[in-house]
């Protein structure tokens, strides 16, 4: 019996959180065209302005074409079998508060282990929760008024808050940014909205969880966080969909304003449906996610991303102000037939800015996993620093490991440092464990989390552990 | 305790060990002595189950259970521990969290709760005492950056913790300073017990006077080809292997 034969069938389990719920609910057919934008935008009473600049982006969307440079293939995706719009029927008046919510998607988001109720007051989490296409209610909303702070869904920010959004929606990623940008910025269907006033700091963790569940459906979310001078907010959010056959469209976009010596930190923990062995199904997860870290401001981005069949994803922290610093920490997980092209960006245009890359990737299966990362210094940029390390960890040997970091530094003054190393889960080290009696699954679990140690430090308390339990169960099987 | 008879293994498919017999009662402590790519490794990694190594005849039976059923992680729950000649390291994984697992799967199969966390610290504390290893290292990765004597002096901490019945150790005092060899031998005497069995792999006499066998035997070529008591050694010291292997040659 050898340990390769082992590490092969490691990478076959069951995907936990595969089960559809069956609400009613009422879905666009598929297609898109002006009057679907218009659809969704009535359906949500929205303002002529943003009506506008939904056709706007469309209009954008409609001359540009998918990019093809990630290392990441499948078949070209035709945009008129996606429907744009899924509201849970029972959803058509909005509950007033939790208790209204169909007892049916709590007992989903229950499966799912997310803490709505009673659990969420234990854990101190407020949590807004997508459910498709709309945002189904958030908990905690009184305690965070009375900080300032506002957390809602985007839907009813535009309603609530239009100055704010006016100012900042399309701020960070303008509405032409890239293909998948554009699409959003169309026909976006819900998210969270997060508003930290002036030198305050949030009370608790918010998170916000994210689930495709109509078959065929698309998920645009859009996500503003705006941190003003001087204040702190630590945000999650978690992903999962029930599993299809069919591919399913996730395209984000997530937006970070962090004010004079704000502080962001933006955790995501994504576990898509990856398709299956044979790689029928899965998400494709194209999502753009950026921040404005102004004068003296922090944002980190810490993500740790084992779902989906497709992950095209580049949190990026733009440098603007003086001081600034920029993080990102990422595990990224690939197993089965699934694809990974992640990394960042790291745009340093204020003087003395600060940034640090660490990427974890895990390939096992017949995966492909690549670490794609820009640092770019301008020429005013005196002083600017980055450290990046990317490290690839092998599981079997059908799998790829890919870096493709790229530096453009235009000011001599710059320090820029770069690590990168490749290594297998070795025979030697199976083993070990095995000699100690450490079952196999147990010891590639034990290893795996060894390897992304540095990244899940970074994780608030909890979710570290439960990032830990998610890579252990998304390997369960892989190993004899 | 262990009964090896007539055993013929291979590795990736090339024969190692052409016959090899042993017998080895509980409380007793042997050393097996040999010229260098005679299979004394091969030995202890086909009695540990690593994967790749494949009995071809004969048996090995331990405690009455034919080994070749057992999988790798059950004989080393059934109490076989191998120290390694090489260690390797697993970066990232600390030393407590690797001894915590394996002390959990080892008293799990053994139907005995887990320690709680605090005997499970005073316990590790204490062998990495008796081999002069310092608390910092339970926190640093397995075998991680470790010297190569640390990494020995490691494998016998983890010894000590499990308390195995059969300990083979693969050559732990090459490598040794004089220092860390009686520390080593300090721990290993500290373990012998009239239920424990200990198989001793080494090239050299000094390990023997800290830890003094029961018998001696000499591996050639896949082959027990003399056996004897602690004076064996000796004479293998002054003498070296030549005179046995040829005597082997023109018999
Ligand atoms: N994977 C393998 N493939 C082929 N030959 C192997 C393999 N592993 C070991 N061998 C060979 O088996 C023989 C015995 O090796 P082993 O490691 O058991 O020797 P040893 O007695 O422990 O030697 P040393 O004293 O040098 O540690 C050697 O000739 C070695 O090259
Ligand atoms: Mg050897």
């Amino acid at each position: 019996m050898s340990t390769d034969t082992d590490i092969d069938t490691l990478v076959s389990r069951e995907y936990a959180a595969g089960f559809t719920t069956s609400v009613e609910s009422d879905t666009l057919p598929p297609g898109l065209d002006e009057d679907v934008i218009r659809f969704i935008s009535s359906r949500k009473n929205e303002p002529e302005w943003l009506l506008e600049w939904r056709l706007a982006a469309y209009h954008r969307w409609l001359e540009m074409t998918p990019p093809e440079w990630a290392h990441i293939h499948h078949p070209p995706i035709d945009f008129n079998t996606v429907s744009y719009f899924s509201a849970p029927k029972s959803m058509a008046d909005r509950p007033q508060s939790i208790d209204e919510v169909d007892p049916e998607l709590l007992r989903t988001y229950e499966k799912l282990g997310i803490p709505l109720h009673e659990q969420a007051a234990l854990a101190g989490v407020a949590v807004d929760a997508v459910f498709d296409s709309v945002s189904i209610g958030t908990t905690f909303r009184g305690k965070l008024k009375e900080a300032g702070v506002i957390f809602c869904s985007i839907s009813e920010a535009v309603h609530e808050y239009p100055e704010l959004i006016k100012e900042y929606l399309g701020s960070v990623v303008p509405q032409g940014d890239n293909f998948y940008a554009a699409l959003n910025s169309a026909v976006f269907s819900d998210g969270s909205f997060v508003y930290i006033p002036k030198g305050v700091k949030c009370p608790m963790e918010l998170s916000t969880y994210f689930r495709i569940n109509e078959a065929k459906t698309g998920q645009f979310e859009r996500t503003l966080i705006v941190a003003e001078e001087g204040s702190q907010v630590s945000y999650l959010e978690g992903c999962t969909a029930p599993m299809r056959d069919e591919n399913q469209l996730h395209a984000a976009v997530v937006e970070l304003v962090a004010r004079k010596d704000a502080k962001i930190k933006y955790s995501t923990v994504q576990n898509w449906y990856p398709g299956d062995e044979q790689g029928r199904g899965g998400i494709y997860n194209f999502v753009t996610k950026r921040g404005v870290a102004h004068e003296n401001a922090h944002i980190s981005w810490t993500q740790v991303e084992t779902g989906s069949a497709i992950t095209w994803k580049y949190p990026s922290v733009i440098l603007r102000g003086d001081n600034s610093v920029g993080e990102f920490y990422s595990v990224a997980l690939t197993r089965g037939r699934q694809q990974a092209d992640t990394g960042t960006k790291m745009i340093h245009l204020g003087k003395n800015t600060k940034s640090t890359i660490i990427s974890k990737g895990i390939s096992a299966g017949r995966s492909q996993n690549a670490y794609r990362g820009l640092v770019r210094i301008s020429p005013r940029a005196e002083g600017a620093r980055n450290f990046t390390q990317c490290d690839s960890l092998l599981i079997g040997d059908q799998c790829g490991a890919h870096t493709f970091p790229y530096i453009e530094s235009r000011n001599p003054s710059a320090t820029l440092e770069h690590e990168a190393t490749t290594s297998k889960v070795s025979d030697d080290q199976l083993f070990l464990c095995r000699q100690r009696g450490i079952d196999t699954e147990k010891a590639v679990s034990m290893i795996v989390n060894g390897f992304c140690k540095e990244v899940f430090k970074e994780l608030p308390m909890e979710f570290a552990v439960e990032a830990g339990k998610l890579l252990e169960v998304s390997l369960e099987g892989s190993v004899g | 305790m262990l009964e090896v008879r007539n055993l013929h293994a291979s590795v990736d498919g090339k024969d190692i060990l052409k016959g090899l017999t042993l017998t080895v009662k509980p409380g007793e402590v042997h050393a097996i002595m040999g010229p260098n790519g005679s299979g004394k490794s091969t030995l202890s990694n086909v009695l540990a189950g690593r994967p790749g190594y494949q009995i071809t005849a004969g048996d090995v039976l331990y405690e009455g259970k034919p080994l070749a059923e057992m999988e790798t992680e059950e004989r080393a729950r059934a109490g076989i521990f191998l120290a390694f000649q090489y260690p390797v390291e697993i970066p990232g994984v600390s030393n407590m969290e690797f001894l915590k697992a394996s002390l959990e799967a080892v008293r799990s199969a053994q139907g005995k709760e887990p320690l709680d966390a605090v005997t499970l610290l005073r316990r590790a504390r204490e062998a990495c005492q008796h081999v002069n290893l310092d608390q910092q290292f339970l926190k640093r990765g397995v075998n991680e950056g470790f010297s190569g004597g640390e990494k020995k002096r490691n494998e016998i901490m983890q010894m000590m913790l499990l308390e195995p019945k059969l300990a083979l150790l693969d050559e732990t005092d090459s490598g040794l300073d004089i220092d860390a060899l009686q520390v080593v031998a300090k721990g290993v005497n500290a373990l012998r017990s009239p239920e424990r069995a200990i198989v001793l792999v080494t090239h050299y006499q000094r390990l023997l006077d800290y830890i003094v066998p029961d018998h001696v035997h000499v591996l050639a070529d896949g082959k027990i080809i003399k056996s004897g008591g602690k004076e064996l050694a000796l004479e293998l010291e002054q003498k070296g292997y030549g005179w046995l292997t040829g005597e082997e040659e023109s018999a």
